[in-house]
């Protein structure tokens, strides 16, 4: 019954994810974390959270890992054929009979109408992250981490990859005395 | 041999892809088009064309289509267990690490200290698809669609699939 879950919860990311890997994220979060609770918020977010520094797919280093927690080995391959199989079996399908499929005026209309549904779907998580790291770190810290985030991202295009290593570095090394000290560590 | 070659091609964007799938396209194209001469400039654009019409992630659609036309089905495997394994493997022992300290202080802080960035990220993601959809849909579109789903699925707890079956429909008929 779990292994069924599994495949029919990556089955649908896989399916509905319009955009590439990432855009499938919060199809993953809505799957996992509320429909079969088999994570919660902070698990899912350090789970993607790695999932950000390592090289590599996004959706199926997340299905596979989530694949694994849940259900062993069987889980994980699972979860990953759930994902890429099906659309792989449809492109191949599509590229080998008809070309010129993506030149039909029906399926450009298709593709822009997802696209701003995706964007609601990320806007939402984006609110939950905000709102956990609230929780978390206070409003001071929460906010000062995000917006040093932001410029390093988009102003100095520093690698998310990168900045997520420091902060993770940096939460690692500082000393375990309260949970107070600084933060202008990890944002460095 | 051509195992062994389509093994390295879709390896090297796998683990040097940082970013997700999309970032590790030109990498995909400079050893398909590049190294191995498997497509020609013109088809690789066709099939990532093709590819982002489709749903799914986009790094195994590719691995698996250039894996399935140059050596048949078990091709298609070898090149799409190439792309997703490494990191994958790397992703478990990690984790698997993290998970047997979870409530030390230190593995507690770096969740806290990550979060506003991912909270970042994911609103740069957010912000790239409504600037995409205003410049494909327009402006109307966009506010309409935007406000639609997002009463679809906050307010009224509709599924996505059935919120992004709904768009996909509508898009069909409205915006073709």
């Amino acid at each position: 019954m779990k292994q069924y879950h599994l495949f029919l919860a990556f089955f649908r990311v896989g399916i509905l994810g319009y955009g590439g890997g990432p855009s499938s994220i919060p199809l993953v979060h809505k799957e996992v974390v509320e429909k079969y609770s088999w994570m919660d918020n902070d698990e899912f977010s350090d789970v993607l959270a790695l999932g950000n520094t390592l090289p590599g797919p996004i959706a199926t280093k997340m299905a596979g890992y989530i694949g694994y927690r849940v259900g062993g080995i069987l889980g994980m391959i699972n979860a990953i054929v759930a994902t890429i199989v099906p659309t792989i079996i449809l492109m191949i399908i599509l590229l080998t009979s008809l070309a010129s499929f993506k030149d039909l005026a029906w399926v450009g209309g298709m593709t822009k109408a997802v696209v701003p549904v995706v964007g609601v779907m990320l806007a939402v998580l984006t609110w939950q992250f905000i709102d956990n790291a609230k929780k978390g770190l206070g409003w001071l810290k929460a906010v000062i981490l995000g917006v040093a985030s932001l410029v390093l991202l988009q102003v100095f295009h520093v690698h998310p990859g990168i900045l997520i290593a420091v902060l993770l570095i940096a939460a690692l090394v500082q000393k375990d005395k309260k949970e107070e000290p600084e933060k202008k560590g990890g944002t460095a | 041999m051509i195992y062994w070659q389509l093994f390295l091609a879709f390896f090297l964007p796998g683990i040097l892809g940082y970013g997700g799938g999309p970032a590790s396209i030109p990498l995909v194209e400079n050893e398909v088009v590049g190294t191995y001469g498997w497509l020609t400039v013109n088809e690789f654009s066709e099939v990532l064309a093709i590819g982002n019409a489709l749903p799914g992630p986009i790094a195994t659609k590719m691995a698996g289509y250039i894996g399935f036309q140059e050596a048949g089905v078990l091709g298609a495997i070898v090149a799409t267990f190439a792309t997703v394994a490494p990191s994958l493997i790397l992703m478990i022992g990690l984790l698997g690490l993290l998970y047997k300290f979870k409530d030390s202080p230190k593995v507690k802080r770096m969740t806290n200290y990550i979060r506003p960035t991912i909270g970042v990220l994911l609103g740069v993601m957010a912000y790239n698809f409504f600037a995409e959809s205003y410049a494909g849909a327009g402006v109307y579109q966009t506010i309409f669609l935007v406000v639609a789903s997002y009463l679809l699925m906050e307010k009224w707890k509709v599924h996505p699939a059935y919120v992004i079956v709904g768009a996909l429909v509508y898009g069909a008929v409205f915006l073709a």
